[in-house]
C-alpha cells in the first residue's frame, strides 16, 4: 500500500504495466506537441509580445505622451476634456496609466500598425483592451513596447485589470479604430 | 532530549504513534480549520459582492475581504493543514518519533503569531494590497512582518520532517524505501523550501522599504521573486493532495500504487520542474525573454504536467486494480459504479481528483501558454482557474482525509453520518460552479478583483455583455452552495472532536474494508488491467487537446500583436 | 512472493538498488535539485535578463 514501504525493496525493477507505459507514451507525445506550439506560433502566429522593453522615467514617459498629444489632438472628450489622440500609422504611441486613468484616447486605423508604449506613472495597472480581451502588464519604471495591429472597427474600452487601489474599478480608456 | 518517547499503538491501523507528533498534528490541523472558517466568510462576502445584483460589500471593504480571503485560505489554512500532513507522513506513516518536538510548537506558534499579525493588519484597513502586495503600492509594516513570522514558523515545520526522515531512517524504524505518501510529502517540503527561501529574498526587503530604510523595490524584480514563492506555494498543494489521493486510495481500499517506479519518477518530475511554473504570472511582462518565458511556463518541456497527468491515471487506476480483486470485475465501470460513494473521504478525494484534473490543470496549462495568456492574464479567469486547483483539488482532498484522520488521530465517530456523506457533493459542486462561472466571465473579458463591473462611477463607460453579469450571479449561488458545504465541513469535524463518540480502543470498526486480500501481492505485471481508468483518462485526454486547440482559435482572431 | 514475480529482472533482494532507486531514495540530494534548479532557471536567468533592460534614449 501507498502508506507503507514498497514490499519489494528493489521496486525499481519491476516491470511496468502496459496500460501506463502507453499512457505515459502519450502524455508525453503531447508534452512535446505543447512546448513546441509556442516557438511555432513566434514563426507564423500573429499575436507574439516582443521583448522589447526600457527602463524609462515616470516624468519622463508621461512628458512623452504630452509632446504627443500636442502633435496630434484631434478633439476632446468626457466632462474633463480628455485628448482623443489620432497618431499617423506606424508611430510611436505613449500611453500613461495612472491612479485613475488611461490616457490619452486613442483613434487609431483598421489594419496600420502602431507601437505602443505602455508604462506606469504611479502604481502597477494592466491594460487590457474590451471587448477583444488582449490583457498586458503595465510597470511604473518600465516602457513595455507593444505593436498593435487593429483587425476590427469600432470603440474599444481599456480596463484596468490590476488592482490599483480604491478607485481600481472607475480606471477606463477608450480606443477607437476607423477604416 | 532525552526523555523518553511516548507511544501508543493505533488498533486501526497497527501504526505506532508518537504522541508528541500527534499533539502537534492536531494543534495543526484545528487552527487549519479555524482559519478555513475566517477565510471562507471573507470569500462569501466576495462572491456575493461580485453578483452586481446583490454587491453586499461597498469598495473598500470589497478589496479588504479580498485580500483577506487569498491570505486566510490560500495561505494561513493550506500551510497548517499542510504541517499536520508533513508530521504525519512522516513520524506516524514511519513509526517513528518525531525529531524535536519543541522546534514543532515553535512552528506552530510562530505561524498562528504571524497569522494573527497579518490579520490585524489587514483589518485595520490601511493593508488592503491583495495577497499579491504588488509594490510599490504599500502595506503596514505589521503585514509583511506576520507573513515572514509565518513562513519563518512553515521553515521550522519542514525541518523538523526532515529530521524525522533521519530518526526514522537511523532508528531503522522501516525498511528499504519509504512510503509512496511519505515520499509526497517530501516533494512538497523540498518545493516548500524554495517557496520559503524566495519569499524571504523578497519580503524582507519589503518589509524594510515599509518601514522605511530602504528607499525603492523594483516592481518588476519584486513580481517576480514574489512568483517564485506565490507559485511555488501552490505547487506545495499539489504535491501534498497527490499524496493524499493515494493515502486514501490506501486506506479505504486496500490499494497499491500500479508502479511505484511510475509513481514516483512522477514526482520527481514535480521535484525538478513544477517550481519552473512561477512564470506563468510572469508571460506578459516587460523584459523578460520569450526563451526564459518558454521554458519556464512549460515546467521545462511540460514534464511536470506528464507528472501530473500519471497519478490521474495511477490514483484511479490502483482503485480500479484493488476493486477488481475484490471482484468487481463485470464491464468496464463496475467497480467505480460500487465505490463508496457514500464515504466522504472516498467521494470528496474523487470529485477533488475528477475537478483537480478537468478544471483546474487543463485551464492552467493552457492559461500558461506563453501567447495563449494573453487573452487571460488578470482577468477572472486566473481565479476562476486556481478555484478548480487549491479548492476543488487541495482543500476537497484535505477536507476528505480529515474524515479519516478525526476518527483515527482523535479516536472519535464523526457526527451526523447523514450529513457527513452529503458534504462533499455540496462543497465539490459548490466550488466547481465557483471555478467554472468565473472563467467563463473572465472569457467575456471580465477582470479579476474589480468592484463594479458596471463602471458606474467612471468617467468613461463600457458595458460588459449581459452573459458577464449571469456568470457572476451563477458564481454568486455556487459560492452559497460551496459556504454551506464549508460551514458542514466545520460544524461536522468540530463537532465530532468535541462531541463524537469515543471509540473503543479495542473494537476495530475499520474504515477500511477488509483489505487483506487486496493487499496482498504487488500491483504491475500480475494485476488486472484497468481498462476503465484508461477510458476515463482518454476521456481527459480528448477534452484537454480540443480545449487547447479552441483557445489557439481565439487568439488568431483578435489584434495583431508583435 | 514479490521476488518471484520480478525475480527475472531484479535479481533477488540482496542486490545493491539501480541507480534511479537509490536517487530516489537520496531525499537530501533531491532536496539540493528541487531548491538548485528553480534557482537557476527561474530566478537567476530571470534577474539577469530584468538588470539587462536598457535605458529608453528616444
Amino acid at each position: 500500500m501507498a502508506i507503507h514501504p514498497p514490499e519489494n525493496k528493489l521496486w525499481w525493477n519491476e516491470p511496468i504495466e502496459k496500460t501506463e507505459i502507453i499512457w505515459v507514451g502519450l502524455c508525453l507525445i503531447w508534452a512535446l506537441i505543447m512546448f513546441f506550439m509556442m516557438p511555432y506560433w513566434h514563426l507564423f502566429g500573429e499575436q507574439n509580445l516582443t521583448n522589447e522593453a526600457y527602463k524609462v522615467e515616470p516624468e519622463a514617459h508621461v512628458e512623452r505622451a504630452e509632446a504627443m498629444a500636442d502633435k496630434y489632438t484631434v478633439r476632446e472628450e468626457g466632462d474633463t476634456g480628455i485628448p482623443v489622440v489620432r497618431p499617423p500609422a506606424g508611430s510611436d504611441v505613449f500611453v500613461v496609466a495612472r491612479l485613475w486613468e488611461w490616457w490619452p484616447i486613442l483613434e487609431l486605423e483598421k489594419d496600420k500598425t502602431y507601437r505602443l508604449h505602455l508604462s506606469s506613472a504611479d502604481w502597477m495597472h494592466g491594460w487590457s483592451l474590451q471587448p477583444t480581451n488582449l490583457n498586458v502588464q503595465v510597470h511604473p519604471g518600465y516602457d513595455f513596447v507593444v505593436t498593435v495591429t487593429p483587425n476590427q472597427t469600432g470603440e474599444f474600452a481599456v480596463v484596468c485589470n490590476e488592482f490599483c487601489g480604491i478607485g481600481h474599478h472607475t480606471m477606463l480608456g477608450k480606443i477607437y479604430v476607423v477604416e | 532530549m532525552t526523555a523518553i518517547a511516548q507511544f501508543r499503538t493505533c488498533p486501526d491501523t497497527g501504526f505506532k504513534v508518537h504522541s508528541a507528533a500527534e499533539k502537534l498534528i492536531k494543534a495543526n490541523a484545528v487552527a487549519a480549520v479555524v482559519f478555513l472558517l475566517v477565510g471562507g466568510v471573507f470569500g462569501l462576502s466576495v462572491a456575493l459582492t461580485r453578483w452586481q445584483e446583490v454587491h453586499l460589500l461597498p469598495a473598500d471593504w470589497f478589496y479588504l475581504a479580498l485580500t483577506a480571503h487569498g491570505l486566510d485560505v490560500l495561505l494561513v489554512w493550506i500551510i497548517f493543514f499542510e504541517m499536520a500532513i508533513l508530521y504525519f507522513a512522516s513520524a506516524i506513516l514511519l513509526n517513528s518519533r518525531l525529531a524535536t518536538p519543541w522546534i514543532g510548537w515553535l512552528q506552530f506558534w510562530l505561524m498562528l503569531i504571524g497569522a494573527l499579525i497579518t490579520n490585524v493588519a489587514v483589518l485595520q484597513g490601511d493593508s488592503s494590497v491583495m495577497f499579491t502586495s504588488y509594490v510599490p503600492m504599500k502595506a503596514s509594516p505589521l503585514f509583511y512582518l506576520g507573513i515572514i513570522l509565518f513562513a519563518v514558523g512553515a521553515l521550522l515545520g519542514c525541518c523538523v520532517f526532515f529530521g524525522t526522515l533521519i530518526v526514522a531512517k537511523d532508528e531503522k524504524t522501516y525498511e528499504g524505501s519509504v512510503p509512496l505518501v511519505t515520499f509526497g510529502a517530501i516533494t512538497a517540503a523540498i518545493i516548500a523550501v524554495f517557496t520559503i527561501a524566495s519569499g524571504a529574498i523578497i519580503l524582507i526587503p519589503t518589509l524594510l522599504w515599509s518601514v522605511g530604510y530602504i528607499s525603492h523595490i523594483d516592481p518588476l524584480m519584486y513580481k517576480t521573486v514574489w512568483w517564485a514563492m506565490g507559485h511555488s506555494s501552490q505547487q506545495i498543494n499539489v504535491s501534498a493532495h497527490v499524496a493524499v489521493w493515494y493515502l486514501i486510495a490506501a486506506v479505504i481500499f486496500g490499494a497499491k500504487p500500479l508502479s511505484e517506479k511510475v509513481s514516483r519518477t512522477a514526482y520527481l518530475m514535480y521535484i525538478l520542474f513544477l517550481q519552473l511554473a512561477s512564470a506563468h504570472h510572469m508571460l506578459v511582462e516587460p523584459g523578460l525573454s520569450s526563451e526564459w518565458k518558454i521554458f519556464n511556463t512549460s515546467y521545462a518541456m511540460y514534464l511536470a504536467v506528464m507528472g501530473s497527468m500519471i497519478h490521474g491515471l495511477t490514483v484511479p487506476g490502483s482503485i480500479e486494480a484493488a476493486q477488481r480483486k475484490k471482484g468487481f470485475n463485470k464491464g468496464m465501470f463496475e467497480w467505480l459504479r460500487k465505490a463508496p460513494w457514500g464515504n466522504p473521504a472516498f467521494s470528496g478525494m474523487f470529485l477533488s481528483l475528477v475537478f483537480f484534473g478537468f478544471i483546474g490543470g487543463i485551464t492552467g496549462v493552457v492559461m500558461g501558454t506563453e501567447q495563449l495568456n494573453l487573452i487571460m492574464h488578470n482577468t477572472l479567469y486566473v481565479p476562476g482557474h486556481f478555484h478548480g486547483t487549491v479548492v476543488a483539488g487541495t482543500t476537497l482532498a484535505f477536507m476528505a482525509v480529515t474524515y479519516i484522520v478525526v476518527p483515527l488521530i482523535w479516536r472519535r465517530e464523526i457526527i451526523w453520518p447523514g450529513l457527513a456523506k452529503l458534504q462533499p457533493y455540496l462543497f465539490g459542486f459548490g466550488v466547481a460552479g465557483i471555478s467554472l462561472f468565473m472563467m467563463g466571465a473572465g472569457t467575456l473579458g471580465v477582470s479579476r478583483r474589480h468592484w463594479d463591473i458596471a463602471f458606474s462611477d467612471a468617467t468613461l463607460s463600457f458595458d460588459y455583455p449581459a452573459a458577464a453579469y449571469l456568470m457572476l450571479t451563477l458564481n454568486g449561488i455556487s459560492a452559497i452552495l460551496a459556504a454551506i458545504g464549508g460551514a458542514l465541513y466545520i460544524l461536522i469535524v468540530v463537532g465530532s472532536i468535541l462531541f463524537g463518540k469515543k471509540r473503543d480502543e479495542a473494537a476495530a470498526p475499520a474504515p477500511a474494508e477488509p483489505t487483506a486480500a487486496a493487499a496482498t501481492s504487488y500491483g504491475s505485471a500480475g494485476t488486472a488491467a484497468v481498462p476503465g481508468t484508461f477510458m476515463l483518462a482518454l476521456i481527459f485526454f480528448v477534452t484537454f487537446v480540443l480545449y487547447y486547440f479552441v483557445n489557439w482559435k481565439y487568439l488568431a482572431e483578435t489584434w495583431g500583436v508583435s | 512472493m514479490a521476488e518471484s514475480e520480478t525475480g527475472a529482472s531484479g535479481g533477488g533482494t540482496g542486490g545493491k538498488p539501480p541507480f534511479m532507486q537509490r536517487l530516489l531514495d537520496n531525499h537530501f540530494f533531491l532536496l539540493f535539485l528541487g531548491v538548485v534548479i528553480p534557482t537557476v532557471f527561474y530566478i537567476l536567468w530571470g534577474v539577469m535578463e530584468l538588470t539587462q533592460i536598457p535605458v529608453a534614449n528616444y
